[in-house]
């Protein structure tokens, strides 16, 4: 207590509100274990079906896939169970969409808390994709099922996994970052949010490969940072499939460029969150 | 002593808009006024008028302008001023919620503050685990609330709903919760904005001791309240805002009869949409409050023989279903001591139309009710479909004198049988009397 070496002397001026913010991030590593923990948390005691519901959502839209692009038009699956083969790819899409939606509401979510209390706003976006994490873990168990029911047993490649896991919490930390950071200051963004989600379920090669797209759009194609991903995912769980490294290079580069992009937007935006929310 | 807390030439600037009523920006609104703006300067260049400056529907608002003042180590400081004048934007810099605009603060130590009682409560988790979510928002580590987890039940009072989610809690309980993980903070300053105008008696009485401790500690405490008696009680110094600034700083004693002396906190008619502050929730925000008498004349002066109205507007934001009790304003009016003189909320039959949309409504407090001094109104409006659900309530919304002319000697004679002195009491309604000799 008369260590004065121990005092914490705050400076606060226009425009320095960062100087601290890494050492700050760091003190307040507990509020981020408790606003994950809370809304996992009550996202599962409010509904039974919580846990069902994450089973559910892929189960079905991998139902409906593997009936129009397998079924009905018999587009090529390399080998492998359409439906595990649309299931691997609904893997690291759902995590992207459910953390992009999660992540850009999450700032609106929690105004109360912004305006009547400090600490690194950074925390609350991030802690909301740790919800779309766990509802990832549980949608990767039911793969598992699938991959033992169809007989389908992945190679070395799997170790391979974690990497893509990697770029797609990337992509999804950045953008949501930038979506919550924009939300904010526009209120119409939660607009945008669903329909770019909805879209981009169509244009990322869930429900198909991504190797049927003709040869002289590839180049285009692989500019969204997902088509890198799902295959990458696709490559790793199921033997045999392709892989564009050239689509990966280009998800990971789009996933450091969001990142770092998103935190800088974030943090130039952050200061006037309480202001304007 | 050395110095906590010292701020130096400190501003903060609010941009205003009048154009919309709109609470938020849209990238519609911003795309079609850029374009509105473009298509002005056009016209402007071609019309060889030069570029126009400034948009208009914007107004720069000083929240607070050139702020100066050092807090020592262990001081306890309230701040005091009527709405508008810059209290609430002065916590939020120093507790680094907002940025200040211009100016700098520094703060020595560490720094908790309290501008609201639950932040972040979660109706659907339980009491004990709100415990453990709002202390780390405020701040506190997992050993130091496992360290007093103890403590905080039992000053709470809430031993038996551990396992409760709080959605179930009464509002009183709610409120016990919520400040008792606050009081059991150990920080060097301590920021607390009115949380204690919540609870019932007792329990307030109980906060107030733990601040008072606290102190006692050598802790530095700043305090926000309209209670002008727990200022001078809890206070040593006050700082007196008006209009951004600092008007007076000082003894609190002498800052808080600077408040009532100078006119105090007059203002006969406020508007909360103007002064940058959103008060309310998601189903109805309070847009204002004024006071008139009979003639209609918007005054903060009423004779004590006539009657004054009190009037509210406010929003009512979104549709909800209600049976059979309805959502209602109500009114408190406050002796400057604090002490509340009365309630009054209109019945419930008058309050069957709760459509979204404003409205405007207005309580008379007869004359011959009130005494002569100072009075404020707080505002409120609540409905009770699940518990009290109270969707604002602005303590300290209106102020106004009611005075006694004593320089008619009939009057005087007649109605106060000649006595000219201060007559006691929060409220001092004419009632009737019977007079009559007994033959016994």
């Amino acid at each position: 207590m008369f260590d004065v070496n121990d005092e914490q002397i705050i400076v606060m001026e226009a425009g320095t509100a960062g100087r601290e913010y890494w050492r700050d991030l760091w003190r307040y590593r507990g509020l981020f274990y408790f606003l994950a923990w809370r809304d996992i948390a009550v996202r599962y005691k409010q509904t039974l079906i919580g846990v069902a519901w994450s089973l559910v959502r892929p189960l079905a839209t991998m139902i409906v896939f593997t009936l129009v692009f397998g079924a009905v038009a018999k587009l090529p699956s390399h080998g492998a169970p359409y439906a595990v083969f649309v299931f691997a790819a609904l893997l690291p899409w759902q995590f992207f969409s459910s953390a992009l939606q999660e992540g850009s509401n999450s700032l609106i979510n929690n105004s109360n808390m912004i305006s009547k209390v400090y600490f690194p706003r950074l925390v609350v976006p991030v802690s909301a994709v740790i919800v779309s994490l766990v509802d990832f873990m549980i949608a990767f168990a039911l793969l598992l099922v699938f991959l033992w029911w169809y007989h389908v047993v992945p190679d070395w490649r799997i170790l391979t996994l974690p990497a893509f896991v990697l770029l797609v919490l990337g992509i999804a930390v950045g953008a949501g970052l930038w979506f919550s950071a924009l939300n904010v200051e526009y209120r119409d963004f939660r607009y945008i949010v669903p329909f770019v989600v909805q879209l981009g379920l169509f244009v990322s090669p869930v429900g198909f490969s991504s190797a049927i797209v003709p040869q002289p759009w590839q180049l285009l194609y692989a500019l969204n940072p997902m088509v890198g991903v799902i295959d990458g995912f696709r490559w790793a769980i199921i033997p045999g499939q392709p892989i564009s490294w050239l689509a990966v290079m280009f998800s990971a580069a789009l996933a450091v460029g969001l990142f770092t992009s998103g935190i800088w937007y974030f943090r130039k935006m952050e200061r006037h969150f309480a202001d304007v929310i | 002593m050395s110095i906590a807390i010292s701020i130096e030439n400190l501003s903060k600037k609010y941009i205003l808009r009048h154009e919309t009523r709109e609470r938020f920006t849209t990238l519609r609104d911003v795309l079609v006024n850029r374009t509105r703006a473009a298509g002005r300067s056009l016209m402007g260049y071609i019309k060889g008028a030069g570029r126009t400056t400034g948009s208009p529907g914007f107004e720069e608002f000083w929240a607070l302008k050139d702020i100066n003042f050092e807090i020592r180590k262990g001081e306890r400081i309230g701040i005091i001023g009527r709405n508008g004048a810059g209290k609430s934007t002065l916590l939020k810099v120093l507790s680094r919620i907002v940025e200040p605009t211009t100016g700098r603060v520094t703060v020595r130590g560490r720094m908790a503050s309290l501008l609201e009682v639950g932040t972040g409560f979660h109706p659907e988790l339980t009491g004990k685990e709100n415990i453990f979510l709002n202390a780390s928002i405020l701040g506190m580590s997992n050993v130091e609330v496992r360290a007093k987890f103890d403590e905080i039940v039992s000053f709470a009072d809430v031993e038996k709903f551990l396992d409760t989610p709080v959605k179930r809690y009464s509002s009183g309980m709610y409120v016990r919760l919520a400040f008792a993980v606050a009081a059991h903070l150990e920080p060097d300053i301590l920021v607390v904005d009115e949380v204690l105008a919540v609870g019932d008696a007792q329990f307030q009485k109980k906060c107030l001791g733990k601040m008072e401790e606290a102190s006692s500690k050598g802790r530095t405490v700043i305090f926000v309240s309209h209670n002008m008696s727990m200022i001078t009680s809890l206070c040593e110094k006050a700082i007196l805002l008006d209009g951004g600034r600092i008007s007076k700083a000082g003894k609190a004693a002498d800052v808080v009869l600077d408040y009532y002396g100078n006119g105090g906190p007059a203002s006969a008619e406020v508007d909360f949409t103007m002064i940058g502050k959103k008060i309310g929730d998601d189903y109805a925000i309070l847009l204002g409050g004024y006071l008139r008498n009979t003639n209609g004349r918007r005054t903060t002066e009423f004779d004590l023989r006539e009657p004054v109205v009190v009037g509210m507007r406010y929003k009512i934001l979104r549709r909800r279903q209600f049976d059979h009790v309805f959502p209602y304003p109500c009114v408190y009016i406050f002796a400057p001591d604090g002490v509340c003189a009365f309630y009054s909320s209109p019945l419930n039959s008058q309050m069957s139309d709760f459509a979204p949309g404003e409205y405007v409504v207005e309580c008379e407090i007869p004359g011959n009710m009130l005494n002569s001094g100072t009075y404020f109104a707080g505002l409120g409006f609540s409905d009770i479909q699940h518990g009290v659900d109270t969707h604002f309530f602005e303590t300290n919304a209106l102020c106004f004198h009611v005075v006694e002319p004593l320089d008619n000697t009939s009057l005087l004679y007649e109605l106060r049988n000649g006595y000219s002195g201060v007559i006691p009491g929060a409220v001092r309604p004419r009632l009737a009397w019977s007079v009559r000799r007994d033959p016994g």
